[in-house]
């Protein structure tokens, strides 16, 4: 009993999967093509593992099974919000899929699969687990975008996401061997000793370090390592592509925190000079390449490109403020993205996509609502106050400052005025273009009430950002300090 | 109730009734709009006889009622100063106004924007006592912009006829130059002093009487740069030459307008500036020349132009600016005290002229053309007698008001030992004979001579192009048709504004010039003893008069008015004959010395040609083509090329990711 008792930390994840396998036990016996029970269980299950996670939660770090895992404040946040990712986006997406027929059970028991893999990754302090966690949320991506199987695009995408992702998982394992070579262990607290106080060899260190960042990068999809993202974003079912988009960027957030902040901290003059490379090509090309897009879906994958690009402008900066901005800067992008990809599900029904520019064209005289919800939603991922995508940007660049970073805070800030000029399109194409169809909107209530609340999060938090951002800040701050 | 209250009390009541006849009008109606006005402004007015009486005791004020805003150590307050210069152009604004307001229920009658009128007008009296009631430079520009403003309006009252836009435009681009002076002139004074207060930038000026002002390439006095910037506004507010172009065609806006602003009060506001800068402008000999030198030319040389005009409010228009210049030079003089005691007799007898031409209008059904008319005096009883008093006050008729203010400037004029001074003698002097000769030529032409109303117009003869346009409002009599006197709400300020007309300068001239009265106001440096000679000079206002008759100016007067009656009744062939022999200087004349040709040719074509060049090379090519089209282009371009990296081949990306691990490696490597 006591055993089981000194397991809590870890409980919500055994939930999950306890209840991935049992609700595709369930849905085998379920034939009702809306799959109404597995969907409504998959909720119930994500929003209990919630709340165990908030009641299981105790202040500071607890370590299990001989230090793979650790719980402390930061993977406690992050893990909610993951969970509340994955939920939202399953509220989004599931009339876009019923529609496609691909609402399926191996859709939720994927997403749910995918979630455990986030949520161990955020919460793993040794390299195998960190490659456990990693690799389970990529093989049920891998498998989600191929959903579609009749879609020649889908299956496409898929295939090199496959191939690319396989290529930088073996970069990532090559260089976490590097690392266990030079320091003999893989353990992310040993490892940061190791290179701390003893004599590893740094020639095989810096080498491993190389290889670990092209890894890291690639699951973030900075520049050069993004090819697959505008490809698989444009291929992949909407719904899919949101699920990419949002909560796996959290973990990814966590996977860099573990492994460049907790491992390699004594390696940081070689990680943050790497990272600013990949952050200002990831912004130029980012937000340079999705002017040309007509596609709203790749223009959003660009537009992904270019907020990673600020993303790791926070982490780079090395102090608290960065890394605690760059998670608020995660936890912003991801709000975005859900309202975002949601956006085009909303407008969306059977046989149309509406993800080109021209579908949102004269969108205000369709829908007044959903076009300022939308606005706002643009607004914010141009960081245009006082939506909260100004706070993020804000608070990336004030430490980015405060690290010494001038050259990289005006490249940054010219990129994003660039940047603005796509958002801002997208508002022009709503407020002053005549809507190429009168087709009436049908929107789900469920739906629409959540892209409500959504862009008024956005508002809201761009109002009042303090507490959010104090939780990034706290979170970040507990959880280096042990 | 104490004093401050009364002092908040007259600018703030002409100001709710501006709000309510504007905002309120259409709900109010035309009656209770002007009944409402019309009570603010008397209140105004009666407050105003009380603060002067209360002035008069000894009681002078000055400190600020509310603090607007402050930016480092410098605050912007509105403040009021009220002494006795203030609070006798207090008196003489509401009492005009109190007037204008009165006899605009007649005047405007029939006239569609009646209340906007009303309201207007009653801004315009806010706007000025603001003016005149500042006690800092802030206020002061607030008042002077304010007026400026209320001005445009009412010039484009008859916002639906071109000459009229024409013409407020013009005022307002013509007053934006002397502002631009002004506003610099004021900034100077902030910078100088870092202070917006009157008080204590005079109590500092001396300190500066040494200094250059901060001018690159030019080594100009400090105190010079601040005065010479200041009178450029009051140049453009006060129509100096050769700012004065837009005042003759100011007379687009309706006549009372034209009596209040543009001849009682308004225009006077730079001869008040100027009088109340005194403490700075005693500081600067070479601003009191040019000051001096400016009010001369603009005194003879806008008298000439009132001769050929056949407008009958042109030719008052125009005695307006000649007499202002009378004032001006009288400044350089340093004989300000006379300048505004002119201001005064100016404000009423000039309104009353501006009200009588109205008067006439009236009684011609819109026709001003002076040719039209002839005989009125038969037909209009009061109004040729008020006009009568008041073309004998302008002329400077010994007892008269005019005469006093008048006989005062050239009497300083000639004390004054100036550079430009002897010029400025010969101008006053001479334009004595001019204002006479236009005066009377106006008088006769209207009053008196054969009746040619009511037959063929003169105003679609091409002769008078210009003022062609204006005149399309009007209408004129019909054949057979008389004239008849207007009534009593037109006729009764006429006669109110005659009194004073007569007998304002003959009772005040001793207390203003030569008592005490602007002691604590007006400050006159040293070296300069126009006044104190002026003073050992006067026996008493009868004295005065008798003794003019010895003199020069008054044989000029006396001249002017009988070659005016020669030449318009008795032998009116001899004008049109000499128009043909001396067409050159009639031409000359008749364009304005070629002022508008010029500033329309070289200033509004220089300008339109020059933004042109800015709009198609600056605009449309550097910034929208280069700067801002191009750099968009510039990223489209590169946009374009990244997109083509986007191969859609697997082992392109993979290749891509290859090369970031060798660059990353090679970065890392080779450069530790």
């Amino acid at each position: 009993m006591n055993y089981l008792a000194s397991l809590s930390p870890i409980y919500a994840e055994m939930f999950l999967l306890v209840m991935v396998c049992a609700i595709l036990i369930v849905d085998l016996f379920i034939v009702n093509y809306t799959k109404t029970v597995t969907y409504l269980l998959t909720q119930t299950s994500l929003f209990c593992t919630v709340l165990i996670l908030l009641f299981t939660h105790q202040p500071g770090a607890a370590h299990l099974f001989n230090d793979m895992f650790v719980h402390d404040v930061m993977s406690y946040v992050l893990k909610v919000f993951i969970c509340l990712a994955v939920m939202a986006m399953l509220l989004y997406s599931r009339s876009y899929l019923l529609v496609r027929g691909l609402f399926t059970g191996e859709f939720l028991a994927l997403v749910m699969f995918a979630t455990l893999g986030m949520m161990v990754m955020t919460s793993a302090s040794n390299f195998l687990t960190l490659y456990l966690g990693l690799e389970l949320l990529a093989l049920s991506l891998y498998a989600m975008v191929a959903l579609q199987r009749d879609s020649a695009i889908a299956t496409e995408s898929a295939m090199k996401y496959f191939i690319l992702g396989a290529m930088a998982s073996g970069f990532l394992l090559y260089g976490m061997s590097m690392l266990y070579g030079a320091t003999g262990s893989l353990d992310i607290n040993r490892i940061a000793d190791v290179i701390q106080h003893g004599t590893p060899n740094k020639s095989l260190l810096v080498f491993g370090l190389v290889f670990i960042v092209a890894g890291l990068a690639f699951k973030l999809g900075a520049v050069p390592f993004h090819m697959w993202v505008p490809d698989v974003y444009h291929g992949a079912p909407t719904a899919v592509t949101m699920f990419i988009g949002t909560a796996p960027k959290l973990a990814a957030f966590a996977f860099v925190m573990r492994i460049l902040v907790e491992a390699l901290q004594p390696l940081m003059i070689h990680w943050s000079g790497m990272l600013m490379i990949l952050a200002v090509l990831s912004m130029a090309v980012g937000n340079i390449t999705a002017i040309a897009q007509t596609n709203l879906k790749r223009m959003f994958a660009y537009s992904t490109i270019a907020h990673m690009g600020f993303l790791l402008l926070g982490v780079l900066s090395g102090t608290i403020e960065g890394y605690g901005s760059a998670m608020f800067y995660a936890m912003v992008y991801v709000l975005m993205s859900l309202g975002g990809f949601g956006m085009i599900m909303l407008l969306s029904r059977e046989g149309f996509e509406a993800d080109t520019l021209n579908d949102f064209k004269g969108l205000n005289q369709r829908s007044p609502w959903l076009a300022f919800m939308m606005l706002l939603l643009m607004f914010s991922m141009a960081g245009v106050p006082p939506t909260v995508g100004f706070y993020a940007k804000f608070s990336v660049l004030n430490a980015a400052l405060d690290a010494g970073h001038l050259t990289l805070v005006v490249m940054a800030v010219l990129f994003s005025l660039i940047g603005a000029f796509y958002y801002l399109r997208i508002v022009k194409l709503m407020y002053f273009d005549a809507p190429e169809s009168h087709e009436k909107i049908y929107i789900q209530p469920d739906s629409s009430l959540l892209v409500s609340l959504n862009g008024m999060a956005i508002l809201l938090l761009g109002i009042f950002p303090n507490t959010l951002m104090s939780v990034c800040f706290v979170s970040v701050q507990q959880s280096l300090l042990q | 109730m104490d004093m401050q209250t009364l002092y908040l009390l007259v600018p703030l009541a002409p100001l709710v009734g501006a709000i309510a006849a504007g905002l309120f009008g259409k709900v109010l109606g035309r009656a209770w709009s002007h009944r409402i006005t019309i009570a603010l402004v008397g209140v105004s007015f009666a407050v105003s006889v009380v603060i002067f009486q209360d002035v008069m005791g000894g009681h002078i004020f000055n400190g600020s009622v509310y603090k607007w805003m402050s930016s480092g150590s410098t605050t912007f307050e509105v403040g009021f100063l009220i002494d006795r210069l203030t609070v006798m152009m207090m008196l003489v604004v509401t009492f005009v106004s109190l007037m204008v307001h009165i006899y605009t229920i007649g005047y405007m009658e029939e006239d569609p924007g009646y209340q906007r009128f009303f309201s207007y007008i009653s801004l315009f009296t806010f706007s000025m006592l603001m003016l005149v009631m500042a006690n800092n430079f802030m206020q002061l520009f607030f008042g002077w912009e304010a007026v400026g403003l209320v001005s445009y309006l009412l010039i484009g009252f008859w916002y639906t006829r071109p000459t009229a836009i024409y013409a407020n435009l013009k005022a307002f681009l013509v007053n934006r130059v002397g502002d631009f002076g002004f506003l610099l002139g004021i900034c100077l004074v902030l910078m100088v002093f870092g202070t917006l207060d009157y008080q204590s930038v005079f109590a500092n000026a001396h300190n500066y009487v040494n200094d250059m002002a901060p001018i690159p390439g030019m080594s100009v006095g400090l105190l010079t740069a601040i005065c010479i910037l200041l009178f450029i506004g009051a140049m453009g507010k006060s129509a100096q030459f050769p700012l004065h172009v837009w005042l003759p065609d100011s007379m687009e806006g309706p006549t009372p307008i034209s009596a209040l602003i543009h001849a009682a009060t308004m225009v006077t506001a730079g001869i008040f500036m100027v009088a109340r800068m005194s403490p700075l402008f005693e500081l600067s000999e070479t601003a009191l020349s040019f000051v001096m030198v400016i009010g001369a030319i603009t005194a003879l040389f806008m008298g000439f132009l009132g001769i050929i005009q056949n407008d009958i409010k042109r030719v008052v228009a125009y005695s307006t600016l000649s007499q202002l210049g009378y004032m001006t030079v009288a400044l350089g003089a340093s004989a300000y005290s006379v300048a505004v005691f002119h201001l005064m007799t100016h404000a009423f007898f000039k309104a009353l002229l501006f009200l009588a031409a109205g008067s006439v209008i009236i009684a011609m059904h819109h026709d001003q053309d002076i040719r039209n008319m002839g005989g009125l005096r038969k037909y209009m009883r009061w109004t040729w007698i008020t006009s009568l008093i008041g073309t004998l006050a302008l002329i400077g008729t010994p007892l008269f008001s005019g005469f006093y203010s008048k006989d005062s400037i050239i009497e300083a004029v000639a004390l004054s030992h100036l550079p430009g001074s002897g010029f400025a003698y010969f101008a006053v002097v001479a334009g004595v004979f001019v204002t006479a000769f236009y005066s009377f030529r106006m008088y006769f032409l209207v009053f008196h001579g054969e009746e040619r109303f009511g037959k063929d117009h003169h105003d679609h003869q091409g002769d008078h192009a210009d003022e062609e346009t204006s005149h399309d409002h009007h209408h004129g009599l019909k054949p057979g048709q008389k004239p008849h006197e207007t009534s009593w709400v037109v006729t009764l300020p006429l006669i109110l504004l005659a009194i004073p007309s007569m007998f304002i300068g003959y009772i005040t001239i001793e207390p203003m010039l030569y008592g005490d009265y602007f002691l604590d106001s007006i400050y006159i440096a040293e070296g300069h003893h126009a006044m104190a000679e002026l003073r050992e000079e006067f026996h008493g206002a009868f004295g005065m008069a008798l003794h003019a008759l010895t003199t020069l100016p008054f044989w000029f007067a006396l001249a002017g008015a009988v070659s005016a009656w020669f030449f318009y009744l008795k032998r009116p062939d001899i004008p049109e004959a000499i128009k043909q022999k001396l067409s050159f200087i009639y031409t000359v004349l008749e364009q304005k010395y070629y002022f508008d040709r010029f500033n329309d040719w070289f200033f509004a074509g220089g300008a339109r040609g020059v933004s042109g060049l800015l709009w198609k090379f600056g605009d449309v090519k550097l910034i929208d083509g280069f700067f801002v089209n191009g750099s968009a282009k510039v990223v489209g371009m590169f946009s374009g090329v990244l997109r083509g990296l986007q191969t859609g081949y697997v082992y392109h990306y993979a290749f891509w990711m290859i090369i970031g691990v060798s660059a990353l490696l090679t970065v890392r490597t080779w450069f530790e």
